[in-house]
């Protein structure tokens, strides 16, 4: 193989049980989002779009969707004579069996994969972000300051810091101190959970960490503060953009709206960073006579009949006349029948939903939002006589 | 189905769409939103899994082979087999033949070399859901030399004037074929026969100094041969014409039509990563189809959309096709337009088309 200067690894292991439903049998990465992708198209079109053509995603909970989604990667243009997209399941090793134990296990477990390709720098990724960022820019920053070890951050609200990881760092963004989910956050630069590490020095702490039978053999835990009492030399790269965790129902309901602006943070439609997604190839849209679509993103496949406000449908929906969809995200292949009216929900793929269902119509703002699937018990039927036309 | 060698014959198709054909031969017109004309019969050769399909190009493909890449949106870049772009090679300096006689006698190593026991021949014009297996076993039923696929058109329409007729009597036997223009049964351009048969029509046709396979091997020895007529019911849609492409893409707004193509037929196409559609709140959409990556701040009745198209607040797209990457800008109007790729309309402009004649804006054109 020839020698790379960086190769990512994508961390898609996580169960990511805040999401509930959503994972119950596929992984956090692989959960859709705005009306298209899943989340793992986010880091894995960033790495086409800045040059990175070698990854290895680290799979562990149910990864048989994530898998065959990724396929050969031809999607993200990863299918690559030299490189390429490598799935990397927990395997058995003559030294036993194990499942990962960490995120920095993940990547111990796969020295000899990053060590075929003598990389400089690793990039560390994780899959449940959503946001566009040039890594090799990150890069150039991470040579610039000779670091060991750079990580992505971004400036959170003081009152939110004490949900991350938060990086304390000179007034040069030289790291001193790395604290998980403080409960007094000193600093509000929250780690984006993207690192790049010169591959020698990440590679020597592994090993270490690996013989640590007390270790939780975490980056965050243990990789980065045992570094950093080393007096290795890790800094902060301040991310300006868009960037959100998506890890509850509310705060993937929450990005998903955000794309419906008439001016999204997001760009979706920017020609030069396009997010690739494996295309479910559906035929256009269609627009019935007598529906109503505003502040909306629609997919190919989908067919309404009805009114559709503030609300996000991915391909292959069909709604039904007289129903009307409000600040709601709507999974492939949803059938919503008539007069049926959804509020503030999330409704998982393939759910069907009857004539004359009101779901989450009594809830405000602030509620936290309903996810409903075909085995969801809280619907309630309208009255087919107080619908008025 | 490894018996069926596919043929695209486009070598004898006339591009008569005006400013959609000035650069592009028809098989790569776009329609229906985010399609080309050629992606509705490479989807249904893809569905009846052939080896092999050898497509014969003769002019403006530029466009249609940057469409069709190495085949892999139709599942043939394979490894044995696949999709043959052939366009026109003459070497042969002792080669007398002409037409597409000629083009076929060019590449008989084409055919050959494929496995195949018989082929199935189809241009780009008509539009369809054919199942090809059902055609194949319906032809080997039959026991005929060659099956044609004709439909009964219940109104015939101008874009039928140029299509052969069939005569078929109640035995599913063609017993003659003419182009007397108040005959229903429209030839649809395609047919199948056992590849030896057709490559011994090849070379006696050449011989005999004829020029036109279907005209000189088919119509004019149809006494020689015994054959079959399969009676297609499905979606159907001629487009040699502006006329007839305005009329058959709006058409699709019927909800029973756009079914009839869509429902049981994936049609593959050339994949391209657009966003999904924004409508954004002064967005104002019935009766359309709209492809993916465009985002509507105005008004759009009766249209179809193709991707990337951004039509601006105020402005007002009615009865109208707008083709990849239009910017209808702020406040402009159009009714019974067609507007090519990447046309640029500026703020308050007025295109009114009539209905029967819509205007045509060329590719890339600035107003």
């Amino acid at each position: 193989m020839k020698k790379k200067e960086m190769v990512a690894m994508l961390l898609a292991g996580g169960q990511g049980k805040r999401l509930k439903g959503l994972t119950k049998s596929i992984a956090k990465p692989a959960v859709y989002f705005g009306g298209t992708y899943r989340i793992i198209d986010f880091p894995l079109s960033n790495c086409t779009n800045s040059g990175i053509d070698t990854v290895g995603v680290l799979t562990q909970y149910e990864p048989l969707v994530l898998s065959s989604y990724i396929g050969i990667g031809s999607d993200w243009d990863l299918n690559r004579k030299n490189g390429g997209v490598f799935v990397l399941p927990p395997h058995e090793r003559e030294d036993g069996s194990n499942w990962y134990r960490g995120t920095a296990d993940a990547i111990y477990r796969n020295l000899k994969f990053v060590d075929q390709f003598d990389p400089e720098h690793v990039l560390i990724l994780s899959g449940d972000h959503i946001y566009k960022m040039n890594y090799n820019t990150m890069l150039e920053y991470h040579l610039e300051r000779k670091a060991d070890c750079t990580i992505s951050v971004i400036d959170v609200p003081l009152e939110e810091a004490s949900r991350f990881g938060i990086l304390n760092t000179e007034e040069d963004y030289k790291i001193y101190e790395f604290e998980e989910k403080p409960a007094k956050p000193k600093s509000t630069l929250a780690s984006m959970g993207v690192y790049i590490f010169k591959w020698d020095v990440l590679r020597r702490a592994l090993l270490d960490d690996g013989e640590e039978s007390d270790s939780s053999h975490d980056f965050g835990k243990d990789i980065i503060p045992t570094l950093l009492s080393k007096g290795k030399s890790l800094y902060a790269y301040p991310f300006e953009g868009y960037w959100r965790d998506v890890g509850t129902v509310t705060s993937l309901w929450e990005a998903n709206m955000d794309l419906l602006s008439d001016n999204p943070p997001l760009n979706l439609n920017d020609p030069s960073w396009r997010i690739f997604t494996r295309n479910p190839n559906q035929p256009a849209q269609y627009v019935a006579p007598g529906a109503k679509v505003s502040g909306s993103l629609i997919n190919e496949g989908s067919i309404v009949r009805g009114e559709v406000r503030h609300s996000v449908l991915f391909y292959g929906v069909e709604i039904g006349e007289g129903s009307v969809i409000t600040d709601s995200v709507i999974m492939p292949k949803v059938k919503i029948g008539k007069n049926v009216r959804i509020h503030r929900a999330i409704i998982s793929e393939n759910t069907v939903i009857e004539d004359y269902m009101e779901i989450g119509t009594d809830r405000e703002d602030g509620d936290e939002i309903l996810l409903i699937d075909n085995r969801s018990k809280k619907r309630k039927s309208i009255p087919a006589n107080t619908i008025s036309s | 189905m490894k018996q069926l060698l596919g043929v695209i014959n486009l070598d004898h198709e006339l591009d008569h769409l005006n400013e959609l054909t000035y650069f592009r031969c028809g098989a790569a017109v776009p329609f229906a939103s985010r399609y080309r004309l050629i992606d509705f019969v490479l989807s249904n050769m893809m569905r009846a899994d052939l080896e092999s399909v050898g497509l014969f190009v003769r002019r403006k493909y530029r466009s249609l082979m940057d469409h069709l890449g190495d085949g892999k949106s139709w599942d043939m870049n394979r490894k044995h087999g696949g999709l043959f772009i052939l366009p026109p090679d003459w070497n042969d300096p002792t080669d007398t033949s002409l037409g597409d006689l000629q083009h076929f006698h060019n590449n008989l190593d084409f055919f050959k070399r494929a496995s195949a026991k018989y082929i199935v021949h189809s241009g780009s014009q008509h539009i369809n859901t054919i199942d090809f297996q059902e055609l194949y076993s319906y032809h080997l039923e039959k026991g005929a030399d060659v099956t044609l696929v004709y439909k009964k058109i219940d109104h015939l329409e101008p874009e039928h004037d140029p299509c052969l007729r069939l005569e078929v009597d109640e035995d599913g036997n063609v017993l003659n074929i003419h182009h007397e223009k108040n005959h229903p049964n429209i030839y649809m351009d395609m047919f199948i026969m056992e590849k030896e048969l057709f490559l011994e029509q090849v070379e006696y046709c050449i011989a005999h100094g004829e020029s036109f396979f279907f005209r000189d091997a088919i119509q004019k020895r149809r006494d020689k041969l015994k054959i079959a007529a399969f009676e297609y019911t499905g979606y159907h849609a001629v487009i040699n014409s502006v006329a007839s492409y305005y009329k058959n893409s709006m058409k699709l707004l019927d909800q029973e039509e756009y079914t009839s193509l869509f429902h049981d037929n994936q049609v593959q196409t050339k994949i391209k990563y657009e966003a999904p559609t924004r409508y954004l709140e002064s967005a104002n959409v019935s009766n359309s189809l709209v492809a993916n990556g465009c985002i509507i701040a105005g008004t759009v009745e009766n249209s179809v959309i193709f991707r990337g198209v951004q039509i601006r607040k105020g402005a007002r797209v009615v009865n109208s096709v707008i083709m990849q990457k239009c910017v209808i800008e702020e406040d402009a109007v159009i009714e019974n337009v067609i507007l090519d790729k990447d046309v640029q309309l500026s703020r308050e402009r007025i295109l009114v088309g009539d209905s029967k004649r819509p205007f045509v804006i060329a590719k890339s054109s600035k107003m």
